[in-house]
């Protein structure tokens, strides 16, 4: 063993493999009778601060704006139909950390304000040609036929 | 009122796509090494330690523990920090609330990230809400192009407005031998002839529109420490030291779907009140040189209206009148940007050692203005739009 010897070492990483860990996060009020109205009744709510005005989606406990308390009387219905604030057509492929398989590209992920929201929805659109899906377009929520109480019931918005 | 604080010292990795010679903690030892022989002081000198990274980028969490051999930390204070893509200005300030507290005389701060261990884009969609945000979330590709498309459709800004911010920050990149991307073929050509070179180019491949290739910070290797002393023993330290005027962040909002993609709010409120708190008026005028953490090319255009620099919409003239250039008014990124070497918990860090390097006049080839730097800027991203901002000068402040 000379020293020339140790300045070759072969440099080593030891791969985590096909390790897993599971979560089972908690929605909380709030969330969880948006994600129950869009599972059982094909509908989407938001929450309104009686302080600010403003109209949340999805509903939340608090204002951030106004540091106050919302309840679960304040939420009101909001439309199925909105615009694009902004949007991209994703095209580069990466493994999606929650599933571990390769996320479908191209796709075009959007916010969506919804008619009656302050804030967005961000999900997929149903297009990714590049002439219709522009910022200030109008789109629509389309639903899974099997739902399960998850963002994912909504499918995708279709460009109107 | 605190005391006054002071940078002294600053270390950093050369930043390379792949350290597989050097594990975490070796990485954290190459800069904090370095850092203490720039300001001439031994570990002992030291009175805590912040450091920070993004945890989930390499696995392993509370990098305050085991990494206390290569940081210094054995039997010291020490804290972690970690508020994504601004862990580095947040390290830095928590390093100088230390310091001007009166509690702490000599306080290292550290920023070191391995992207090369893990998949980028996978790792930052784990920082956002599970439930609402990573079924549909691009990382920070798609987080970023969206910003952009909103900007251009705005403003009528072009991908080769864009392109004119990245072929700034490679051409600097060429003068810091610490870059990651050193894009030799660059030198010489004019930037409106590179611009048409990348725009039009078939290999630089579309990411998510209007990103390109050439509009991504590289996933990037390294570390970065900076020491701050308090007034007394700043000036016994450094020939020059860099000290702190005034410092800010701001974080505004719980979903991205909340986030106004208009304005780069919060970026706007930190550097509104950094500037207020050190008196600076009229800033394009005032500050001398910038290290802005800019990790895709349009970030060059809008966030440098929204810090005041200029009103909305005007980026891209104050681009290519050449003012943000070496040579120009506001010389921004001379060390190359994020855009040039990006391992993100140092990322913000090595913003604020850039910018004490230009004041204290040790900035070598990067160096502007002749050393002649009064006040330069530093400023931190997070990749929830949150803005962290450090202005440093050459005066103690008032």
């Amino acid at each position: 063993m000379n020293d020339k010897k140790r300045e070759d070492v072969e440099l080593l990483s030891i791969s985590s493999g096909e390790a897993s860990q599971p979560f089972d996060w908690s929605v909380g009020k709030h969330g969880s009778y948006f994600l129950q109205q869009l599972r059982d009744n094909k509908k989407i709510v938001g929450i309104k601060c009686p302080g600010c005005q403003r109209v949340y989606v999805p509903p939340r406990p608090v204002c951030g704006h106004c540091f106050k308390g919302l309840t679960l009387d304040d939420i009101i219905p909001v439309s199925d139909e909105g615009t694009i604030y902004v949007c991209t057509i994703v095209q580069f492929g990466f493994v999606d950390p929650s599933t571990g398989i390769q996320r479908p590209v191209p796709y075009t992920w959007a916010f969506v304000k919804l008619d009656g929201a302050d804030t967005c929805l961000t999900h997929f659109l149903d297009s990714t040609d590049a002439e219709k899906v522009k910022v200030g377009a109008r789109v629509k929520a389309v639903f899974e036929e099997k739902r399960t109480g998850n963002l994912m019931d909504i499918k995708h918005f279709a460009v109107l | 009122m605190g005391k006054r604080v002071a940078i002294v010292g600053y270390g950093q990795t050369y930043q390379r796509s792949s350290r597989k010679d050097v594990n975490g903690v070796e990485l954290i030892n190459e800069a904090v090494v370095t850092a203490l022989a720039d300001a001439e002081l031994t570990i002992r000198d030291i009175d805590a330690i912040v450091i920070g990274n993004m945890d989930h980028f390499e696995g392993i969490n509370y990098v305050d523990m085991w990494s206390a051999e290569g940081s210094g930390a054995v039997m010291k204070p020490v804290i972690k920090v970690c508020t994504g893509g601004t862990t580095g200005t947040t390290v830095a300030m928590c390093a100088y609330y230390h310091v001007a507290s009166g509690m702490f005389n000599k306080v290292l701060a550290i920023g070191w990230e391995k992207n090369s261990e893990s998949d980028t884009t996978g790792a930052i969609i784990t920082a956002f809400h599970p439930v609402w945000e990573r079924p549909t979330l691009g990382g920070a590709v798609a987080g970023l192009a969206i910003e952009a498309s909103k900007y251009m459709h705005n403003y009528g800004a072009t991908e080769r407005d864009g392109a004119r911010v990245a072929v700034r920050e490679r051409l600097h990149a060429l003068n810091n031998p610490y870059a990651h991307l050193h894009q030799e073929w660059m030198k010489g050509i004019p930037p409106e002839k590179l611009v048409d070179l990348i725009v039009g180019s078939e290999q630089n491949a579309m990411l998510a529109y209007p990103l390109r290739m050439s509009d991504m910070c590289p996933r990037t290797d390294g570390a970065a420490a900076v020491i701050f002393a308090a007034e007394g023993s700043a000036e016994k330290i450094a020939p020059v030291p860099a000290w702190v005027h005034a410092t800010a962040n701001r974080h505004n909002f719980v979903y991205a779907g909340d986030v106004d993609m208009d304005r780069n709010t919060t970026i706007a409120e930190a550097s509104k009140a950094v500037f207020k708190k050190a008196g600076v008026k009229e800033p394009l005028k005032e500050i001398d040189v910038c290290e802005l953490y800019l990790p895709y090319s349009y970030a060059g255009l809008k966030w440098i209206e929204d810090i005041g620099f200029c009103a909305y919409g005007e980026g891209p003239r104050l681009l290519w009148d050449g003012v943000t250039d070496m040579d120009g008014e506001l010389p921004i990124n001379p060390s190359g940007g994020v855009m040039s070497s990006n391992a993100i918990g140092a990322t913000a860090l090595i913003r604020v050692g850039e910018a004490a390097l230009q004041v204290m006049g040790k900035a070598g080839p990067r160096q502007v203005k002749g050393g002649n730097v009064n006040l330069a800027l530093a400023t931190g991203f997070g990749g929830c739009y949150w803005g962290d901002v450090m202005l440093l000068g050459k005066k103690k402040p008032a």
